[in-house]
């Protein structure tokens, strides 16, 4: 098994405080860089409804959805309240030669 | 067509609903006018100072109005003060009720709640219900079987929305609900759109409500008066007319089961008096658009997208000239709506010409 990192986005395309959307393989990501620089990454969808947490915002560590305003802390994927109720599922993400990495899963070699 | 044929089921468990769903209606993605992202983000930025300033103000001549009818209680003074308290607590906790269920109003997020629970008890809707009913409102506008929030359902019933001026047909079926969700049971519809891990809070809160009903009524008495029901129950019917005659704007008369806010929902300019009571949802295609904008930005936010949408009407009056003939001719015809023109394609135009 080997983990499988795939390159999102130089990370001066996703502004601090901001979200960005990524898409790869038939999936969505949600990729998110906080006021300090750190980056971070969810599943793209909300797990209340089919919206693109990309188009929400970001206030500190909270991702809002832009159609039901549901909460999910995107460093650990928790829902925080009406009407997201579901956690999001969070990826590993890294920093190598200014691009934007995220671990979307393992991979038998 | 037969009349039958024609009608239409508004149950969220009728045929209808099922028809929306397997035509891609429900749940689908709608239209939205291109705002860059950086002018995005910049209008969905919360703020607590403006909502602080409208509460204070509202909660002050609450206060002010109240008092001044428990003053002249007796005399026919306490009539204008009464409508003032009545219009402030029946009709402005509307929009307060909805503000802050969005979590937009204010940046902090325990007032943003604080205040949901107060207009929730003020305009007599249970608040967990309610969250979950505004957030189906806002997946489906207006899609027939899906949206438990029409209005003005098709063929229109005058008595009903006549009545409704005075909350009289949703305050009454709302008590009965509290007695049913005082028990723990919900009904058929709000199962379809609230999940199990909530319903507890809609028989706590349903008990506390009744409670303090019963605790005004008790009060009224043994003071053999009606005064305390003036002051806590009774504005909710008295004072509703103003948010009945400001959301009658939003979506009667217009297209239903279309993806495309700009054809469903109305933005009315208003007066400020008129804005601060009902905290700008005059911009209403805006606010179903992009329902992340607080209240404060909406006005800005319809400059950036005003190009790409339908002429705005004027005022209250003008969106009356529509809805009444509208509603009058759906009584006869249930098919008929109120078609608005959008703007041409500006990205297809552009296109054609290069």
């Amino acid at each position: 098994m080997t983990d499988t990192w795939i390159a999102v986005c130089p990370v001066d395309d996703v502004e601090p405080e901001d979200v960005r959307r990524f898409d790869h393989g038939g999936r969505t990501f949600a990729i998110y860089r906080t006021a300090a620089g750190e980056v971070f990454a969810t599943d793209g969808l909300c797990t209340h409804e089919h919206a693109h947490l990309a188009e929400g915002l970001v206030m500190g560590d909270i991702i809002e959805c832009p159609k039901h305003n549901g909460r999910f802390d995107f460093r650990s994927g928790k829902a925080q309240g009406a009407p997201a109720c579901i956690d999001l599922r969070t990826y590993p993400t890294k920093i190598e030669n200014g691009q934007i990495l995220v671990l979307s899963g393992r991979v038998s070699i | 067509m037969s009349e039958t044929a024609i009608r239409r089921d508004y149950s969220l468990v009728g045929p209808d609903g099922d028809r929306a769903r397997k035509t891609g209606l429900a749940g689908a993605e709608w239209y939205a006018c291109a705002v860059p992202r950086k002018a995005l983000k910049e209008l969905m930025q919360r703020k607590d100072g403006p909502a602080i300033r409208d509460t204070l103000l509202w909660i002050g001549l609450l206060g002010l109005s109240g008092t001044l009818g428990c003053l002249t209680w007796g005399t026919w003074l306490a009539v204008p003060c009464f409508l003032c308290y009545g219009v402030l607590y029946g009709s402005a906790s509307d929009s307060r009720w909805h503000e802050c269920g969005h979590g937009t109003a204010f940046k902090t997020r325990w007032m943003n709640e604080a205040i949901y629970q107060l207009a929730c008890f003020m305009i007599l809707r249970e608040p967990t219900v309610w969250r979950w009913s505004h957030a189906r409102h806002h997946t489906d506008t207006l899609i027939v079987g899906r949206d438990p929030e029409i209005n003005a359902q098709r063929p229109p019933s005058v008595a009903k929305l006549l009545v409704n001026f005075f909350a009289l047909k949703s305050g009454a079926e709302t008590i009965g609900k509290l007695f049913i969700h005082s028990t723990g049971r919900l009904t058929a519809e709000e199962v379809t759109f609230i999940p199990e891990t909530e319903h507890w809070k809609i028989a706590v809160v349903a008990r506390v409500y009744l409670g303090i009903f019963a605790g005004v009524l008790a009060l009224c008495f043994w003071m053999e008066s009606i005064l305390p029901m003036m002051l806590v129950g009774l504005p909710t019917f008295y004072g509703a007319f103003l948010a009945v005659f400001f959301s009658l704007t939003q979506h009667a008369g217009l297209a239903e089961d279309v993806l495309d806010h700009r054809l469903n929902s109305r933005t009315v300019y208003m007066n400020s008096v008129f804005r601060f009571l009902y905290w700008n949802m005059n911009y209403h295609v805006e606010h179903h658009m992009f329902p992340l904008v607080p209240y404060h930005a909406l006005p800005r936010l319809h400059e950036a997208i005003k190009a790409d949408c339908p002429r705005p009407y004027g005022s209250c009056l003008e969106a009356y000239r529509e809805v009444i003939p509208a509603l009058a001719r759906q009584i006869r015809d249930p098919r008929h709506f109120v078609s608005r023109e959008l703007p041409p394609d500006q990205s297809r135009e552009a296109s054609a010409e290069s």
